[in-house]
């Protein structure tokens, strides 16, 4: 399993204009100026690419930080 | 498991038919951010669709590819026996829409015609019931048509950019066409993800005219589609890619013995990821999606109309995808032996 930092940078890379070294852990990804649905599915596809895990809309809606997001995946993993 | 094996029976004659009216994604300004529109339209992939008046329904566009593909291909009425008609825009709740069809279509009245309904996945499903009557030998006209725009909240931001009009009509007899093979798949705890919710189980009252505002911001009445893109895409990245493989795997064949891999225009981002899954050479993989948009179950037929004929060598093996509303998903094999197609035409 990949580890949170790598994860991090995985998302941040799923976004076209932020910086990634303005993503961490705990930036809360959906109040990213640039965040829109289809962000949101590249985040999806990345992480079943990555990870092997489809995780749910419910998934995606009660994350809130780039570490929530990490935690849920850990969970589908486990 | 229903998986379905014919021997000898194909489709004889494809026909399309689209509305005149061509609405831009480019004039989405009162929607989407003017510097998002790009994006979106790169991302979804569709940059203009086809919207029918009001007064023309999916049987409309039918109507006229089927009266298209008859003439093109000497078709006499009376040589009709069955008549399938799959839409989830027909045109009244009583009757069915398939036995006006007929009528209008001039086809004997001892011709069956039935209405399907299903979602995006509904073609691949209604080929496979078109397969089975002619393997009875009987001459099928399968006529798939769907006029969302009908159906969609223009300030809905997921739906409306993606959703175009159009009809289409398959001709399905027996004849030298090898073998072909469907693998059709349902999961109805799926029901939420695409849902057009007042009608029966939620009785249609005024309420149902009101528009809600979801929790992004989009608008639709419970008479129009509500659709969660997020859970869609979770559901089709998990069952899509595997559908395909297990094809494969069932038909004893490869990826790479497929000539083209025709998916149910979804949306450029979703079916780009599944063709990047499935290492398939992304050009033998065919799109009209820039230019009609998301037809719904029309869409693979429309694809097969508008992009193949230029590029369909006799013998060829196509692998069709569709995937939507129910959940529901099919998967099928198909080999193509001097299908006759007809040009897309316009209403």
């Amino acid at each position: 399993m990949k580890s949170l930092d790598e994860f991090c940078q995985l998302v941040a890379e799923q976004f076209e204009n932020t910086p990634s070294s303005s993503i961490s852990p705990s930036t809360e990804f959906k109040k990213i100026d640039e965040y829109r649905s289809l962000v949101a599915l590249s985040i999806l596809a990345m992480i079943d690419e990555e990870f092997d895990v489809q995780l749910r809309s419910d998934d995606m809606r009660s994350a809130s930080t780039v570490e929530d997001l990490y935690n849920k995946v850990k969970s589908y993993c486990e | 498991m229903a998986t379905l094996r014919f021997k000898d029976i194909g489709i004889r004659a494809m026909a399309a038919c689209v509305p005149r009216q061509v609405v831009s994604n480019r004039d989405l300004g009162y929607l989407i951010p003017d510097d998002e529109i790009d994006f979106t339209i790169r991302n979804i992939g569709v940059e203009q669709r086809r919207i029918a008046d009001p007064g023309c329904c999916a049987s409309d566009l039918c109507f006229a590819a089927a009266q298209r593909l008859m003439q093109d291909n000497d078709i006499a009425p009376s040589s009709i026996d069955v008549l399938l008609f799959m839409s989830q825009t027909a045109d009244y709740r009583i009757p069915a829409t398939a036995p006006l069809l007929q009528h209008r279509l001039g086809l004997p009245t001892s011709t069956m015609a039935m209405d399907l309904s299903l979602g995006c996945s509904g073609w691949v499903y209604a080929l496979s019931a078109a397969y089975a009557y002619a393997a009875q030998g009987l001459r099928v006209l399968l006529l798939d048509g769907e006029t969302f725009s009908k159906i969609v909240n223009r300030f809905d931001k997921v739906d409306w950019p993606l959703y175009g009009d159009a009809g289409t009509a398959t001709l399905v007899e027996a004849g030298p066409f090898g073998e072909s093979l469907f693998m059709l798949h349902s999961d109805g705890s799926g029901r939420d993800a695409v849902i057009v919710s007042d009608g029966m189980r939620n009785p249609v009252t005024a309420n149902s005219l009101a528009e809600l505002k979801t929790a992004n911001g989009d608008i639709h009445s419970g008479l129009e589609v509500y659709m969660d893109g997020m859970e869609v895409f979770n559901f089709a990245m998990k069952r899509v890619p595997k559908s395909i493989k297990d094809l494969a795997a069932e038909g004893g064949f490869t990826l790479d013995e497929v000539d083209h891999l025709v998916f149910h225009q979804a949306n450029r981002f979703m079916t780009d990821f599944f063709v990047k899954k499935l290492k398939f050479p992304p050009e033998r993989v065919p799109y009209c999606l820039d230019r009609y948009g998301n037809t719904s179950s029309a869409s693979v037929p429309l694809t097969m109309v508008s992009e193949l004929p230029s590029r369909l060598n006799d013998g060829a093996r196509l692998v069709l995808s569709s995937f939507g509303a129910g959940l529901s998903w099919a998967a099928a094999s198909i080999i193509m032996q001097r299908c006759s197609f007809s040009p897309v035409i316009e209403y």
